[in-house]
């Protein structure tokens, strides 16, 4: 079995600047394969530690795709193929040793409609580290994912209610501290507000900006705007020719949004494609 | 081309500003040319049009504000209603110089002019260029004009210098001559403001073109 926990050593201390921040989640020349269909060609990219990294792009172009491969969620899908590397630090994930349920507890996920399982509030929190065989203090923990996740004061009269009675809002902050229970490093966010109002979108976004400080956040957007306001670095993926989708630009978030270098992300996201 | 209701709306923006731009040169020049005619109705006249500068302003800031809230312009786009905005201001500003000078020609009544005029008509006329230039480089970018801008405000300055410098010489020969050596010394330094604040629309101008503010010197 490949050990994933290299690298965590500095994890507490703060990051300053990006010299200091390690590449937590990387891919070199990664092309993905629906069937006989390419989906994806030539990815090259990098994403740092303690980030916030926003993919954004016009339906179609492979976003949520290449944030499922960081877990390994596409070959659940039949007749997926991938070429080329995606790292997790210093590990290939798709190497034959990777662990894929570990993998995906190191490299959570949250999706784009909330699913809670139909359980307790409780229950949703501690399922994950029930099934990882947790010993310690469970109550603790989930009171501490539910506070990282916001959603701590809204619940803790009656952590035994439905995790489903919750609003949309709140169940998408549950499956948050879901995910955060069993201590991830990294956070997939596959449109995660997209079935919210603009209420709860702004709490998640604010939650975003907590969680921000401990974790690596990697976040699938159609929105734009919120792309601008939640993350330090975005990518700008398109579909090529070949109907591919390819990686046209990643930068500072700041300069993507006001002085792109590339004329096709220019055009995107003034609106005059896409 | 997709939204064209709203790239039409940024076109009508920028042909406004140039607008306000045109109102605001014709202002300087008829303000100076006021003052050396002795032609206090013509000075008034300016005086009466600013309230319209003013008010055209405050109507292509707010066409803007609507814009940006309602379009939500990213990348160039964003940047083009930010320099809509800074140099509509500046506009404004230069608006009221030219008004300026056209209250300091009121107040100097009948009187007779300490000295014919050359080279306050000069600053003003090369003020008015700087002003043109700098509008045009927000349209059709062009460093070379953008750093002439640079290079007429160095002009500008120094006959500024001369003028005070020979002003000043008129009050100590004769302190009768304060008064009106005064005004013009206020004139003068009025031109000056003009071309600084067209300096600034050519460095706005660089912004909307690079991204990068740059500073001349």
């Amino acid at each position: 079995m490949i050990n994933l926990n290299v690298g965590r050593s500095n994890r507490d201390e703060p990051a300053s600047d990006e010299a200091v921040r390690d590449v937590v989640l990387s891919s070199n020349d990664l092309s993905f394969w629906y069937g006989d269909t390419l989906a994806l060609e030539g990815i090259r990219l990098e994403m740092r530690e303690r980030e916030v990294t926003a993919i954004i792009g016009p339906s179609g172009c492979g976003k949520s795709t290449y944030l499922r491969l960081f877990n390994r969620m596409n070959e659940l899908i039949p007749h997926t193929r991938v070429e080329g590397q995606v790292f997790f630090r210093d590990t290939d994930i798709n190497h034959a040793g990777v662990d894929p349920v570990e993998l995906r507890r190191r490299i959570g996920m949250v999706f784009q409609k909330p699913n809670p399982f139909p359980k307790s509030i409780y229950d949703n929190v501690a399922y994950g580290p029930r099934v990882n065989g947790f010993r310690g203090d469970l109550d603790g923990l989930v009171e501490q994912s539910l506070r990282r996740a916001a959603l701590w004061r809204e619940v803790c009269d009656d952590l035994s209610k439905s995790g489903l009675a919750l609003s949309g809002g709140q169940q998408q902050r549950l499956c948050i501290a879901r995910a955060l229970a069993v201590e991830p490093e990294v956070i997939l966010m596959d449109e995660p507000c997209s079935a919210l109002d603009p209420i709860a979108t702004t709490r998640i976004e604010d939650l975003i900006a907590e969680l921000r400080d401990e974790y690596t956040i990697v976040i699938v957007t159609h929105n734009m705007q919120q792309a601008a306001r939640v993350s330090d670095k975005t990518a700008f993926f398109m579909v090529n020719d070949n109907g591919a989708g390819i990686l046209v630009e990643l930068g500072v978030t700041e300069q993507i949004f006001t002085n792109p270098s590339d004329e096709r992300t220019e055009a995107y996201i003034t609106g005059r494609f896409g | 081309m997709a939204r064209t209701e709203y790239t039409q709306q940024l076109q009508q923006i920028q042909d406004d500003l140039l607008l306000l731009g045109s109102r605001v040169e014709k202002a300087i020049v008829r303000s100076v040319n006021a003052l050396k005619e002795r032609d206090l109705d013509a000075s008034q006249a300016v005086i009466d049009e600013d309230d319209g500068i003013d008010d055209f302003q405050v109507e292509l800031e707010e066409k803007c504000v609507d814009l940006i809230a309602l379009q939500a312009p990213m990348a160039s786009d964003l940047r083009r209603l930010i320099t809509v905005i800074q140099v509509a201001s500046e506009l404004e500003r230069v608006g009221d110089y030219a008004e300026g000078i056209a209250k300091i020609s009121l107040r100097m009544g009948n009187a007779p002019l300490l000295k014919p005029l050359i080279d306050i008509p000069r600053m003003a006329e090369l003020g008015a260029t700087m002003l043109r230039e700098s509008l045009g480089t927000l349209t059709d970018p062009n460093m070379k004009v953008a750093n002439h801008v640079a290079e007429t405000d160095d002009i500008v300055d120094s006959l500024y210098e001369k003028i005070f410098r020979e002003l000043f010489s008129y009050m100590t020969e004769d302190p009768d001559n304060i008064q009106r050596a005064t005004y013009l010394i206020w004139i003068a330094h009025l031109l000056e403001r003009i071309a600084d604040r067209s300096t600034n629309i050519a460095e706005r101008a660089i912004y909307l073109q690079t991204g990068k503010m740059q500073h001349f010197q």
